[in-house]
């Protein structure tokens, strides 16, 4: 039991988690695409049309589950954040600056496929409302870390002052959350809660989770694909990098 | 307590000294505060509608402009690195500079506002609220201004870099305070909004200067 | 089948440009990032490659 802690505190280094990330990237992009088909094909030909909003709600299958990553992706970088600067780990600044862009990605998405179907439902691209405007402080929140940490050239102290920003911001998320509960707003109020049943058929709920899921999968393939990336870049000087394979070559 | 006093004094009689600090953050306020006006038409309605998010943006604007003086003149020479290294917590000097920033940069905008929101043709009622207002968000904006000038302190861009960090995380306090006045001027209640506004400058009172000391030793290492 | 025909399932009752517009854009979106890494890990690699050589180099030379 206790060689299992041990592990993972060796996982900590950057030289032993390159090539355990390397390998674990492919089978990421293979959930990831699983989760796609079942979602897509449960969201494009199992889910009944909508009575109200006919066959546009479907954009649902992609706007929620980019929603759920992008509020999901600042929470974990802040994780990774906290603990970068508990246990002045380089690893974890990696990971944090690794998220970053997928976070930003998803949110700007979010954004987009919002707007794309608050036009056909609301009449309006945008509306400056609790949930949307708190989104579009989410994604001003990913920037912002992104100018921080590139203005930077030490990486220790980038590292450390991206740390305390994506801390500082983390309140916004459950702003953004909680948002349609506290102000009378234009988006619509939450259908999934941990306590309650869902408010909407089985197939559609089953189509946005497995879509969220396919996100997920893809976001750790990605952030995973970048933080090799980073260590390769930052981690230039070192033995270890020099004797890879791929650098050997 | 008693150093933070005097770092409060020595800043208050450095910006005597270089009054000209001071008076251009208040010229940019009004001058900012004119242009639109002029943007968009001098119609009274309109203006009367636009006055409080009007004053509050030039009231941001013009705040940024003063943040980046907050610690980087005391880097410069070295006296950043002594407030480090004194025996008073560095959180008590930093709160310290938050206060003097605020009374040098935020204070001189509260007593302003109400001169530029007759320019808009605010009534009496309005002009209180928005004074009200900016009187908790000035503050506000001195305690999150600090975490982001911290971080930014001798980083290449900064100026710029520090608004794209500090004005995101402002934007709720600038909607409940645009939005008190805005709500006074309907006719319903101002309380919900500044009662918010309050809240949020007691958390950034209490989370804001840890923050900003850890940004501080970071910057300094 | 919902869909009575390929054009059917294009036109999204009339919402196919919002539908297709949004998941088009993430599905570019998602091939994309995965692309612009590989070309930032294929630089990284190159720099590294260059760096090694330029130091052997020098080792030869002294």
């Amino acid at each position: 039991m206790s060689y299992r802690l041990v592990n993972w505190f060796k996982l900590a280094s950057p030289q032993k988690f390159y090539p355990v990330a390397g390998k674990m990237i492919p089978l990421f992009w293979l959930l990831a695409a699983a989760f796609g088909v079942a979602g897509l094909w449960l969201g494009f030909f199992v889910a009944p049309t909508d009575a109200t909003q006919g066959e546009g709600y479907r954009i649902i299958f992609i706007h929620v589950p980019t929603s759920w990553m992008s509020m999901f992706i600042y929470l974990v970088m802040a994780a990774w954040a906290g603990l970068g600067l508990a246990l002045n780990a380089r690893l974890s600044g990696m990971m944090a600056q690794a998220l970053a862009p997928t976070g930003a990605l998803m949110a700007f998405l979010s954004l987009w496929t919002g707007a794309f179907w608050g036009k056909p439902m609301w009449g309006a691209w945008w509306v400056w409302d609790a949930r949307l405007t708190s989104e579009l402080i989410l994604f001003f929140l990913y920037l912002g870390f992104m100018a921080l940490q590139s203005a930077i050239d030490d990486p220790r102290r980038a590292d450390k002052a991206g740390a305390i920003v994506v801390l500082v911001g983390v309140v916004n998320v459950p702003v953004i959350y909680f948002s349609v509960k506290w102000w009378n707003t234009l988006h619509q109020g939450a259908s999934i809660s941990i306590n309650k049943a869902p408010s909407m058929a089985m197939t559609m709920l089953w189509g946005m989770l497995l879509m969220a899921l396919c996100l997920w999968m893809y976001s750790i393939a990605v952030a995973l694909m970048r933080v090799r990336a980073i260590m390769l870049e930052r981690e230039s000087h070192t033995d270890w990098v020099k004797q890879l394979a791929e650098v050997k070559a | 307590m008693k150093p933070m006093f005097s770092l409060i004094r020595r800043d208050l009689l450095i910006a005597l000294r270089n009054k000209t600090e001071v008076l251009t953050i208040l010229f940019f306020f009004v001058i900012v505060t004119s242009l639109f006006p002029l943007g968009i038409g001098p119609e009274p309605a309109q203006l009367r509608k636009i006055a409080p998010g009007v004053l509050w943006v030039a009231a941001l604007l013009a705040t940024m402009l003063g943040l980046q003086r907050m610690f980087a003149p005391d880097h410069a020479d070295g006296t950043l690195e002594q407030m480090a290294l004194s025996p008073t917590p560095l959180v008590l000097l930093v709160g310290g500079k938050i206060v003097s920033h605020w009374l040098v940069s935020g204070l001189p905008l509260v007593l302003m506002a109400p001169v530029l929101g007759i320019q808009f043709d605010l009534d009496a009622g309005s002009l209180g609220v928005l004074m009200l207002a900016l009187l908790l968000g000035t503050p506000l904006l001195s305690l999150i201004g600090s975490i982001g000038a911290a971080l930014t302190l001798g980083v290449r861009g900064g100026g710029v870099l520090l608004s794209l960090l500090v004005l995101p995380l402002f934007i709720p306090a600038l909607i409940f305070g645009a939005g008190a006045v805005q709500a006074h001027m309907a006719g319903l209640g101002f309380g919900g909004h500044l009662s918010l506004l309050a809240a949020m400058l007691v958390l950034a009172a209490f989370f804001a200067p840890w923050a900003t000391t850890a940004a501080l030793r970071i910057a300094l290492e | 089948m919902i869909w009575h025909s390929a054009a059917d399932f294009f036109a999204m009752g009339g919402y196919g440009l919002y539908v297709w517009g949004s998941f088009g854009v993430c599905a570019l979106a998602m091939v994309l990032e995965p692309w612009l890494l590989r070309q930032r890990r294929s630089q990284a690699l190159r720099s590294l490659q260059r760096e090694m050589r330029a130091q052997q180099m020098n080792k030869e030379r002294t």
